[in-house]
């Protein structure tokens, strides 16, 4: 799944998405909040909060590698490595 | 040389889990030679790290750890805990604090101040970002991140004093971006009773080999200028001064505050009119912008004008 | 903060200092009560935290009752310096033999306290000093000891008082002294303190000013005098527009960014930090530009922030342009202030590129932020652009704007300035 902000986008990989343990630990990991987990344990990613991103990286950390894409969408829509 | 730090300056970092002291004990280790944080104190933390340095629930475990006395503190705790911190840091023989943290009340600053005179020891701050020797120390905030602080700061023999913590940044870099580097810079805080003001820190500066002048910013509110201006002529000082002088449209505006608690103008002798005639008549140059300090200093120094 | 002048006699009795059987009234015929209970000649007091009162008018002698209710009622309508009263402090006139002065203040470079005393009481407290300074007594006391009544006493016998006064005096100097520690003030005076007939001592006039940051732990005498958390009492009432910046700065714990004060100019600031923002401003107006406001941005706010300040700036009747500048930056990133920024533009359908006349912010992130502002043209500059180079650049960008709308019929003019041309302000 993806979703735009003005300057932030996320991606996240279906697989990943749906699983309530991985996303448990984006919701954990983000510092602005971006990544909340829904009732029936899948992801939702919070408009409002896309664009307080920090590029902190914590979000690739906490998941398996390309799992989440962090892309700057004033950049070419380079993605955070 | 340096004033107040050099390369062996052991300090702790009081309030070090709090989210600002985490960061700036990871730019301090970073930053030059690395600081030496020898602990950090949060009361009811003990045992935990911050980037590798032992929490403590007291300064005394700290000084125990250590096995030995400590240079000094770096005192980032909420401002109604912030007189509590620094009496224990005094009482431990810690001989220099720095306070970063904004909003205490003058009493209680009054009173730090006044133990910390009894102690012979000095503070630097509140409302401050610390004090930094350039690719050797910092400590603080000041300058930021170490790759940021490697930016602004280089040294040389420039001492600045600032009662802004970000225009220190601002002037050193400015300095640095025309060849003049600095021996130490401190941000002395924005209150309107500090630890050290210009006239306490200029003495360390006289004595100090490296440094050649001293640049300095200043608001209104307060009479330290004042003070300043007295001192040198007082003391035939050898250093020339450089002084920049923000807020002069607050002279229309009496009773009002802005940019920092202690710039309110509480009388005819604080106004930023009033404090440049006092610096002037001193012999102290007042720069009109911040982009002329070099080109002064340099004239002051009476070496070519830097590039 | 400053507090009325009923407020201030109310602390100055709770400390034990003698004060006359004064009433506070918010209506005329609540003064007409408290005339009645006094019960003979009564003097009746505007309450503005502004000086000047006598002379605006704000000051009358009653006889009786009526008379008292009669300027109460008069006061009540008068504003002083654009301060409507809260109402109106009613006095028994008291027979004085002899005004004297009492004021605890700061010296900040001393960093203590220091009581002065003067047996001219009535004026300035400066002016004395100027002219009569054998009249002054002045003695620091320490933040750590208690003061003692007899630090007061040498106060005041150094302007030579003495007998019987000098010993009813001293208990009251040393109060008021004590009472400036213990309540956070940053002045308190008694001016004047009047020796009655009867050779009593007695406030007649109180002002005390407490320290803001001391608030907090003031609160439970706060809230017995009636004083909210909501009243600022700066030196004016904040306006709508500083109101709405406050509300942007409360909308999250994360930096600062909103607290603004308004000017009337039409180049919106977007300026940080303490520092800088003063040199800014300074700087604005050097090269004859006019701010619509002063604010400081700093402590790494969120984008919603940025966003929310730049916006209520850009919304404000009469900006045209705003200009985005700090000094150098390394807690608050450079990136999020460039998107703060611009988004505030974007979702007001504005184009960043000609609203925003210069960001000047370098530091920390300021790669990242600078590729923002490429993507959108914003016109930016780094830590080579001084501040006051950056802000004559802003100046230039809107007088210019202005000029070329000025070909047109009622647009704004710019006081016949060129571009660039410095202007002392």
């Amino acid at each position: 799944m993806r979703k735009d902000g003005i300057f932030i986008g996320i991606e996240v990989d279906d697989a990943l998405a749906g699983d309530a343990e991985a996303v448990a630990r984006l919701e954990e990991a983000c510092p602005v909040d971006i990544y909340a987990q829904t009732e029936r344990g899948g992801l939702e990613i919070v408009a409002e909060n896309i664009d307080e991103c920090v590029l902190c990286r914590l979000c690739l950390d906490a998941t398996p590698q390309g799992g989440v894409r962090v892309l700057k969408l004033y950049d070419h829509e380079a993605a955070l490595a | 040389m340096s004033i107040l730090l050099d390369a062996d300056t052991t300090f702790i970092v009081q309030g070090i889990t709090g989210r600002e002291a985490v960061n700036l004990t990871r730019e301090c280790l970073d930053y030059g030679k690395g600081a030496k944080i020898v602990g950090g104190v949060t009361p009811g933390r003990k045992g935990r790290e911050v980037h590798g340095v032992p929490v403590y629930d007291t300064v005394a475990q700290v000084i125990d750890s250590h096995g030995g006395p400590i240079d000094g503190s770096v005192v980032t705790v909420p401002p109604a805990f912030t007189k509590d911190a620094v009496f224990e840091a005094l009482e431990n023989d810690v001989k220099l604090v720095v306070i970063v943290t904004e909003r205490i009340p003058r009493r209680d600053v009054a009173e730090m101040v006044e133990l910390a005179g009894l102690r012979g020891a000095r503070i630097i701050g509140p409302n401050c970002l610390g004090i930094i020797v350039p690719e050797v120390i910092k400590m603080g905030g000041i300058g930021g991140p170490a790759r940021d602080a490697a930016k602004a700061y280089s040294p040389g023999p420039v001492g600045v004093i600032s009662r802004s913590g970000g225009m220190t940044t601002e002037m050193s870099s400015t300095l640095t971006a025309a060849g003049l580097g600095q021996s130490t810079a401190v941000s002395i805080g924005g209150d309107a009773i500090i630890g050290s003001t210009y006239a306490e820190l200029m003495p360390l500066f006289e004595a100090d080999e490296q440094t050649e002048a001293i640049v300095i910013y200043s608001e209104p509110g307060g009479r330290m200028e004042a003070e300043l201006a007295r001192w040198v002529t007082e003391n035939e000082s050898r250093l020339p001064i450089v002084a920049f002088m923000a807020g002069r449209f607050m002279d229309e505006m009496p009773g009002m505050s802005f940019g920092h608690a202690g710039t309110i103008v509480e009388g005819k002798e604080d106004t930023a009119s009033e404090k440049i005639e006092r610096l002037a008549a001193a012999g102290i140059t007042v720069a009109e912008e911040i982009s002329e300090i070099p080109a002064l200093i340099a004239e002051r120094l009476g070496s070519p004008s830097p590039a | 903060m400053r507090f009325f002048e009923y407020e201030a006699r109310e602390i100055v009795k709770r400390a034990g200092i003698p004060v006359t059987d004064f009433g506070f009234a918010r209506t005329a015929a609540e003064a007409r009560e408290i005339a009645e209970r006094i019960g003979g000649p009564t003097v009746i007091k505007s309450q503005v935290l502004t000086g000047g009162r006598m002379k605006a008018g704000g000051v009358k002698f009653a006889e009786g009752p009526e008379e008292a209710e009669g300027h109460a009622a008069t006061i009540l309508e008068l504003q002083i310096n654009g301060h409507v009263p809260r109402g109106v402090l009613v006095d028994p006139r008291a027979e004085v033999k002899q005004e004297y002065y009492a004021g605890v203040v700061w010296d900040g470079i001393r960093e203590q306290p220091v009581m002065l005393f003067s047996d001219m009481g009535g004026i300035d407290i400066e002016e004395v000093a100027a002219t009569h300074p054998d009249h002054v007594g002045r003695g620091h006391f320490s933040n750590l000891v208690s003061v003692s009544d007899f630090q007061a006493k040498q106060v005041i016998a150094q302007t030579g008082v003495t007998g019987s006064a000098l010993t009813r005096i001293t208990p009251i100097l040393a109060r008021l002294a004590r009472l400036f520690s213990e309540r956070d003030m940053t002045l308190a005076e008694i001016n004047p303190l009047g020796e009655t007939g009867d050779a009593k001592f007695v406030a007649l006039d109180a002002h005390m000013e407490m320290e803001n940051e001391a608030r907090p732990r003031q609160r439970a005498l706060l809230s017995e005098l009636g004083v909210g958390d909501e009243e600022t009492r700066q030196a004016r009432e904040p306006t709508e527009f500083e109101l709405a910046g406050e509300a942007v700065d409360a909308q999250d714990h994360r930096g600062v960014a909103g607290n603004v004060t308004e000017f009337d100019g039409d180049l919106g600031l977007v300026i940080g930090a303490g520092g800088g923002s003063l040199t800014l401003f300074d700087a604005v107006r050097k090269y004859g530009g006019r701010p619509a406001n002063y604010c400081e941005i700093g402590g790494n706010p969120s984008v919603a922030k940025a966003c929310g300040l730049a916006k209520l700036v850009l919304t404000k009747p009469g900006v045209d342009k705003i200009a985005v500048m700090m000094s150098i930056v390394s807690n608050t990133r450079v990136d999020i202030v460039a998107r703060g920024v611009i988004k505030a533009c974007l979702e007001l359908d504005m184009d960043p590129a000609e609203k925003i006349a210069i960001f000047r912010i370098p530091g920390a992130w300021e790669e990242e932020g600078f590729k923002i502002l490429d993507h959108y043209g914003v016109d930016y500059a780094d830590r080579r652009v001084s501040l006051h180079e950056a802000a004559r650049r802003a100046v230039e960008k809107i007088q210019g704007a202005a000029a070329s709308e000025g070909d047109g019929a009622d647009a704004p003019r710019v006081d016949g300035r060129t571009s660039g041309e410095v202007t002392e302000v």
